[in-house]
């Protein structure tokens, strides 16, 4: 198993996730895009650590870090578009453009 | 206590400190506002009165009363005020008028109706009138000097005459009050602008002459500008730049058009405070600043005053005699009768300062009852035209008997307070001082003589026109109300003063004499 | 000859004398309108008062000669001394007297003259103070306390010719007084300012000392200043050519006419040049040849103007403007008494023709001679009380005017007047014919009136009877040769004046100058009595160019008003008004409206479309691009999120380019 093999994966996964981000229409979905880029950013993470053990020893807590701070961020951002769809129906990202000019 | 400064200190700012409390009375207190403008114009006079017992009548040209306080360290502007024998009656006139022309107003407000800015605005008037005179900083105679313009504009912007009028000439038509405030408070400003830098002039200048300190200090200044610090090139422009201010408010001829259209358009108040102690305020600056400060640019200037001065007197009177408004042609006899203060200041000798001195005091009293009277009357006839007016002795007996007594004290009747300045202007033009061209100051004398023939000349015809005859129809229905109460107790003290100082001349000659001596001595020589 | 007293307590308080009528006036003021004669008993009970105590001055003066001066100083200015005080000495005790015995007189008949008068009360307390100022005028110890006294007397002149007002030619004529004689004091007030100048003070005993002793910085002035105070008497004592005050000032109450305009006031100022005689008898002398011809001039052509009168009052107007040239004239030749002495008789029978015509006028109701005739038996007392004064006008011996007028006369004659002398004398012609004229055509022929005509009150009469008496023996106290008391009198002075004595009897004068009179009297006579019936001999007697010129009264009175009085009222006016609304105040006016345009040009131009438009085009520029960088905000995440990612990946490259 050599590094760049996980960080390919790690990479895909990010695109795929940068990808849902931007083109998927329905929050939940822009959610979990978001997931994946963060899960995609752990794979990095433990994946460099798991090479460098030495000199980068921090990547497994900065992983825990990232798994803590997603799962506040999933919890808050449910709860946000439970709200919005109850408000309007609908979970479509096009249509939430209150705050704009 | 009274004696350093204090006593003056309260005299000027009494006024101040009672307008503020009227701004605090509301509006609808009709009597406190009236108690706290009597009682904050009756102290002054109050202590003013105080004040001569204890004035020393010999003192020459000390200053008595006076404090020197640091004021405004940075520029060394001091508090400095005191008053001398020349201020001293100039002083209690202001302070006597100021309070007769509340008095008078507590019946007569004008239109419209507010006694309280009205009583507030005469109130503040009184602060800067009496602090100009007791000023002995030239900052803060400036401060003074400018004061005096706000509450004019505003009495005779707002209570003024509302009727339109032509701007003769030109295609404009704009209401009298409002072309006369601004006219006068801009034509005032214009001198004094000037007058400003020639202060500034003297501050910078005075920097050059031991002790090396500069100063705004009048004495001081006074006493390096006879010991010949202030000369030449210098001199001459700054004293046109101080001539421009006081000239234009004594008024001298040419700068004198402002004066009929603020008299026909301020209410009778205004007109009486204008006449009586604002114009005072030009040739007292003369006196106190100019010609002691420049004593010897003030002779290469004097025959060019006297002429100006002679032509004030005369034009005054001719322009007298075209008028059909009585409070324009009283106002043009205004004109007249500081052309005489400004020839008896013109002379530079003891003589012709001390008549000028009482020509003031005269011209207060005389005149200031004058537009009481006239404005009274156009208060009840609702016109000033005199073609209109006319057997008004029999109209109303008391203020016709009124009338025609002041305008005879006007026309210098000797007896009446009148005379002294017009006769001992003609004495001192005679005689003027040594050096001075004698031609023209004798023919001035003669024209100034001449020109007491013509103020008669108008004066009589006045009466005539108005007093006399018989009324026209028009006034057949109407109800005129003979003086009352409030006016007679305005008028009355007036004349009595008149004829008081007509026939005991002392009672000012005594305070102005010594100091004039002084003030000649010290400024001309021997 | 000065051998005086000082007047002990009586010239101590004589001050009193001037103060009592100003007292009077101000309890007239006070309390006359409630007082049964109307203010008139406070004013006769003030004058009583100046009476007695004057006559008590004069008999202390006859029995000893008084010289008393005090003066108490009212100003200090440089070397001025300004005072006010009064004078006892002999000029003045005299005209005390004149005042005092004229003023209770003619008083006591103006409270019968001015019953119910629309104006009672306001009557007697001018009048009053008329009497006043004449008595500090007269008591005046120095020349400004001279002015004031003269001003004053000017000023009541003025209210009481103007009594009735109500119609403007009454107080026209106040007026005019006012401004003739106002014109004349420039030459007064410029005299005494030269003179008091020169000698440092304005007290006459300094000048009068300096005259006398011929002080240097006199010198140069003494004749300037003696011609400059006597434009002012021109003017007061209707000199030509001021004369032209007195006639219209006949518009005043009659009591008016005979007290001021006859007897005081208009005598001021032949009391001003005997007053001052030290200097015009010294060192002013070179100019008494001008006084001479005035005087000689008035009194001829007043005389002239007399005769063709139809008013009574006018007539006696221009009579006293020529008996006045007469002291004028004998003042000018160097007869102090003789023109003094004149000044004396004549306030008693001019005085008392004032109040006779009066008398008439109030009987009659009207002015004019031709509404009178016949009224001899009618009115007794008022006939015989004009003779007699008329008799002494005509100085027919021995009522009172001969031995003055003679004595005027004489010192033309003898001083080298010869030709002034000749005018004098045929001046008695022409009085004598012109009063004649107006006795004949009061009081002879029949009366061609409607009113009821009767005597006056008996407050009138008597004062005119004593008076009547007064015309006849007042002349008695100076016959030369006989009893000269008069002249010893009016020279107890302090200061003495070079040259001088009475004149003594000249029996071809007189006889000449009585002779013509009589003969004047003669021809009015022949002319006016013989056809007093009819009295078309009045009408047929014009002689062609000089009764127009005269009727006219030398068209002065019209020069005057197209020359002086409307080119200065009217278009000199007019023109100095237009200058200063239109030139000078259109200087001012102009600087107003040419500020407005400059102020429209700043603003408009340079400060709104030139820095402003800066300044805002830096605003606006601002605000779009402001409007342009908004768009960004599209408010939808995945936008935010695609630049986010477009940021990174810029980010990315670039830091793997660079680094």
């Amino acid at each position: 198993m050599s590094l760049v093999q996980f960080l390919v994966l790690g990479a895909l996964m990010f695109s795929f996730g940068v990808y849902g981000l931007l083109v998927r229409r329905n929050a939940v979905m822009v959610l979990l895009a978001i997931e994946l880029m963060l899960n995609a950013v752990n794979l990095n993470l433990i994946a460099f650590e798991a090479a460098l053990r030495t000199a980068f020893a921090g990547g497994q807590v900065f992983a825990i870090f990232v798994i803590t701070v997603a799962a506040a961020e999933v919890g808050i951002g449910l709860a946000i578009v439970l709200l919005i769809f109850r408000n309007r129906r609908s979970a479509n990202v096009d249509e939430m453009d209150l705050m704009r000019w | 206590m009274l004696d350093n400064g204090w006593g003056l200190s309260l005299i000027v700012f009494l006024p101040l400190v009672g307008a503020l409390i009227i701004l605090l009375t509301p509006k609808k207190n009709l009597a406190a506002i009236k108690a706290f403008g009597l009682t904050f114009t009756a102290l002054p006079l109050i202590i003013a009165v105080f004040l001569i017992a204890r004035f020393d009548y010999g003192a020459g040209s000390a200053f008595q009363f006076g404090t020197d306080l640091s004021w405004i360290t940075s520029i060394n502007a001091r508090y400095h005020i005191g008053v001398d024998g020349i201020s001293f009656p100039m002083l209690i006139l202001s302070t006597i008028l100021t309070l007769l022309a509340l008095i008078y107003s507590f019946n007569h407000w004008p239109e419209p109706y507010n006694p309280k800015a009205f009583s507030a605005l005469i109130l503040v008037l009184g602060t800067a009138m009496n602090g100009t005179f007791v000023a002995l900083d030239l900052v803060l105679f400036f401060v003074f000097f400018e004061l005096v313009l706000l509450p004019m504009y505003f009495m005779i912007g707002i209570w003024g005459d509302k009727t339109m009028m032509k701007v003769p000439g030109f295609r404009i038509e704009a209401e009298t009050r409002l072309y006369a405030a601004i006219k006068f408070f801009v034509f005032t400003l214009f001198g004094s602008a000037f007058m400003l830098l020639g202060f500034l002039a003297l501050y910078y200048r005075s920097g050059d002459v031991a002790p090396f300190v500069r100063t705004f200090d009048i004495p001081t200044l006074i006493s390096m500008g006879s010991a010949g610090a202030f000369t030449g090139t210098f001199a001459f422009l700054v004293f046109g730049a101080l001539f421009l201010g006081f000239a234009v408010k004594v008024p001298m001829w040419p700068l004198h058009t402002w004066l009929p259209d603020a008299h026909t358009a301020a209410p009778t108040v205004g007109s009486v405070l204008l006449a009586g102690i604002l114009l005072k305020l030009g040739s007292y600056g003369f006196i106190r600043i100019s010609l002691p400060i420049l004593p010897q640019e003030a002779q290469r200037w004097a025959p060019a005053i006297a002429i100006l001065a002679v032509i004030g007197i005369i034009y005054g009177a001719l322009a007298c005699l075209a008028q059909s408004d009585m409070k324009r042609l009283i106002a043009f006899s205004s004109v007249g009768h500081m052309g005489f203060v400004m020839l008896g200041i013109s002379t530079l000798t003891v003589v012709g300062i001390n008549a000028a001195v009482i020509g003031m005091v005269a011209h207060g009293l005389i005149t200031g009852l004058l537009f009481f009277v006239a404005g009274s009357m156009s208060h009840r006839y609702h016109t000033r035209e005199m073609v209109r007016l006319g057997g008004n002795q029999k109209l109303m007996p008391k203020m016709g008997a009124i009338l025609g007594f002041t305008a005879i004290a006007s026309l210098g009747l000797p007896g009446l307070a009148g005379f002294w300045g017009e006769f001992m202007s003609l004495v001192g033009s005679y005689n003027p001082l040594a050096g001075l061209d004698l031609g023209v100051f004798r023919t001035a004398m003669v024209f100034g003589a001449i020109g007491t023939v013509l103020t008669a000349g108008y004066m009589l015809w006045m009466l005539q026109r108005v007093n006399l005859g018989e009324p026209s129809a028009e006034w057949g229905g109407h109800a005129l109300v003979d003086a009352d109460s409030y006016e007679l107790a305005a008028w009355v003290p007036l004349m009595v003063l008149i004829v008081a100082v007509g026939v005991f001349p002392k009672l000012v000659f005594g305070a102005t004499n010594s100091a004039v001596v002084s003030l000649v001595t010290k400024a001309f020589g021997g | 000859m000065v051998h005086a007293s000082n007047g002990g307590v009586l010239a101590q308080w004589a001050w009193l004398i001037v103060v009592a009528p100003f007292v009077a006036m101000l309890a007239i003021i006070a309390f006359g309108k409630r007082m049964p004669r109307k203010g008139g008993e406070i004013a006769v009970t003030a004058m009583g008062f100046v009476f007695v105590y004057s006559a008590v001055l004069l008999i202390l003066n006859i029995a000893n000669g008084v010289i008393f001066e005090h003066s108490v100083q009212v100003a200090q200015i440089g070397s001025f001394t300004i005072e006010w005080g009064w004078v006892v000495d002999g000029l003045s005790t005299m005209m005390y007297f004149v005042v005092g015995t004229l003023s209770f007189l003619v008083f006591t008949y103006a409270t019968g003259y001015m019953k119910g008068d629309v104006r009672e009360t306001w009557f007697f307390a001018a009048f009053s103070l008329f009497a006043g100022a004449m008595l500090v005028l007269v008591s005046a110890p120095n020349l400004v306390q001279l002015i004031v006294g003269w001003e004053g007397v000017g000023l009541a002149s003025y209210l009481l010719i103007g009594h009735y007002w109500e119609e403007k030619e009454n107080s026209s004529a106040g007026m005019k007084a006012f401004y003739t004689n106002k014109i004349a004091d420039i030459g007064l007030i410029i005299g005494a300012i030269v003179l008091g100048t020169a000698v440092g003070s304005f007290r006459y005993s300094d000048i009068l000392d300096a005259a006398a002793n011929n002080l240097s910085s006199l010198a140069p002035v003494a004749v300037a200043g003696g011609v400059l105070l006597f434009i002012g008497a021109m003017g007061k004592s209707a000199q030509f050519p001021f004369h032209v005050w007195l006639p219209d000032a006949m518009a005043g109450p009659t009591p008016v006419s005979s007290l001021m305009h006859a007897a005081t006031m208009v005598t001021a100022g032949v009391y001003l040049v005997a007053r001052m005689y030290p200097l015009y008898a010294g060192m002013a002398s070179d100019m008494r040849v001008l006084i001479v011809i005035i005087g000689a001039i008035t009194l001829l052509i007043a005389g002239l103007l007399a005769i063709v009168q139809d008013d009574l009052k006018r007539v006696l107007a221009y009579s006293t403007v020529s008996q006045l040239g007469y002291m004028i004239a004998a003042l000018g030749a160097g007869g102090y008494t003789a023109g003094l002495f004149h000044l004396w008789t004549h306030a008693f029978f001019k005085g008392l023709l004032f109040l006779t015509a009066g008398s008439i006028i109030h009987a009659v109701h009207s002015n004019n001679m031709s509404d009178m005739g016949g009224l001899r038996k009618k009115m007794p007392v008022t006939f015989w009380s004009f003779t007699s004064a008329s008799l002494a006008l005509v100085a027919i011996i021995p009522f009172a005017g001969f031995f003055s007028k003679d004595e005027i006369l004489a010192t033309l004659g003898n001083n080298g007047y010869a030709w002034a002398m000749w005018i004098g004398i045929l001046g008695a012609f022409i009085t004598a014919f012109y009063m004649g004229r107006a006795m004949f055509l009061t009081f002879f022929g029949t009366y061609k009136g409607e009113a009821h005509v009767h005597e006056s009150p008996k407050v009138m009469t008597v004062p005119m009877a004593i008076l009547a008496v007064a015309s006849l023996i007042a002349g008695w106290v100076n016959i030369p040769g006989v009893y000269e008391g008069f002249h010893h009198w009016v020279t107890e002075r302090a200061i003495t004046f070079p040259s001088f004595s009475a004149e003594g009897f000249d029996v071809a004068v007189m006889l000449t100058g009585l002779g013509f009179a009589i003969f004047g009297v003669i021809v009015s006579y022949l002319i006016y009595f013989r056809d007093a019936d009819t009295q078309q001999a009045r009408d047929r007697v014009r002689i062609p160019v000089l009764w127009p010129l005269l009727e006219n009264k030398y068209y002065l009175d019209d020069l005057y008003l197209a020359v002086l009085v409307n080119p200065i009222k009217g278009p000199i006016a007019r023109a100095v008004n237009w200058t200063n609304s239109y030139l000078i105040d259109g200087i001012v006016n102009g600087a107003g409206i040419v500020a407005r345009y400059a102020a429209r040009i700043v603003y408009g131009g340079l400060d709104q479309k030139g820095i402003d438009l800066a300044i805002n085009t830096a605003a606006i520029v601002t605000g779009s691009a402001g409007e342009q960088a908004r768009r960004l905000q599209t408010g939808k995440v995945q936008h935010y999120a695609a630049m986010t990612v477009a940021g990174l990946a810029l980010l990315v490259i670039a830091i793997v380019i660079f680094i």
